[in-house]
């Protein structure tokens, strides 16, 4: 049968796992098999999709692409690779949100920010004391280079203004709506709706304080608009944004684009 | 009129402009799809709400 192990078709007699092992003369480390990892023996199909890694051996380039998407159930994965998803605001939100779909390996990023990293972003936003000083932008897409170099990542240090909006994000197929202030959050909004038909936008209202993770949902709001929040603790004197919730936030954000991207429409 | 996912009744002519001011929202921070297109700011006031009209106004607020 034909299969397809560590990233390359072969054929195999091999009927299971154990057997195909032993005839590549590899350990057993990981197992991974079409995206699920299992320390047990199983049966060989038609077009599985196989991973077998051995800890502490570096694989060579050519083969850490592959052994790195093994976790992806594999449709999905391709679907991933081939989207373009931008970002607008690369603060708590944003940065998050950057970090996952890098490692979901979703293949064209485009993040925008203006701003540098300064000390207060530092209580939930994804950047370290040595990326002090640099714009987001450029600390963001070093990160993303050293989780997964294979992610095409794209920067544009400017501000987003309603005149550059249509230049910036036409041709993605989501936007990530990732700012921190509601006016630029509406004006984003209201300008890719109006200029962009077709392109979806995930945004954000809400997340800060503790209050309850339970209360941050998601909900397609109109045709093209999905927002993830509890629409209610706005960030204000006496109630900050704090890592837990804006972490909530982003994965909810992060995940409704993965499902859009697989064409997922239902939140 | 579908407001929200609600039925409420218009009890008078009314623009768009109008009814956000009158239900408290701030005009900076919204969008609004009317009959599931969306609606420029600049239109607002010019828009007049009718009955079989389904209105979304979608408002947020700041942290990120």
């Amino acid at each position: 049968m034909r299969i397809t192990v560590n990233g390359k078709e072969i054929e195999t007699n091999c009927n299971t796992i154990y057997e195909l092992c032993e005839y590549l003369g590899k350990l057993k480390d990981v197992v991974i098999i079409n995206g699920y990892q299992t320390s047990e023996n199983c049966t060989l199909s038609e077009q599985d999709v196989v991973f077998v890694i051995e800890k502490g051996v570096m694989p060579e380039q050519n083969d850490l692409e592959s052994m790195m998407a093994a976790r992806h159930t594999p449709q999905v994965h391709a679907r991933a690779k081939a989207a373009k998803v931008a970002i607008a605001g690369l603060g708590g939100l944003g940065s998050n949100i950057a970090v996952v779909l890098a490692r979901t390996g979703v293949g064209s990023l485009l993040l925008v920010d203006f701003d540098i990293v300064e000390p207060s972003n530092l209580n939930r936003q994804n950047y370290h004391i040595d990326h002090l000083g640099l714009p987001k932008t450029v600390a963001l897409q070093k990160q993303i280079r050293k989780i997964n170099p294979f992610i095409k990542v794209k920067i544009k240090t400017v501000r987003v203004e309603e005149a550059n909006i249509p230049e910036l994000f036409a041709g993605y197929d989501v936007v990530c709506e990732a700012f921190d202030n509601p006016e630029a959050k509406a004006m984003l909004v209201n300008t890719v709706l109006e200029q962009l038909p077709g392109v979806k936008i995930v945004a954000a209202s809400g997340m800060a304080g503790y209050a309850s993770s339970n209360l941050i949902r998601t909900e397609q709001r109109l045709k093209n608009l999905y927002i993830c929040g509890d629409s209610e603790n706005a960030a204000r004197i006496g109630n900050g944004l704090m890592a837990p919730r804006v972490q909530i936030c982003a994965g909810h954000q992060a995940n409704m684009v993965l499902r859009l991207l697989l064409g997922i429409e239902e939140v | 009129m579908k407001f929200n996912g609600e039925i409420l009744q218009l009890s008078r002519d009314i623009s768009l402009l109008q009814f956000v001011q009158e239900n408290k929202y701030d005009i900076s921070k919204i969008a609004v799809e009317l009959n599931g297109d969306i609606v420029p700011k600049t239109s607002y006031a010019d828009v007049m709400l009718r009955e079989e009209d389904i209105l979304e106004v979608v408002s947020f607020v700041g942290g990120g």
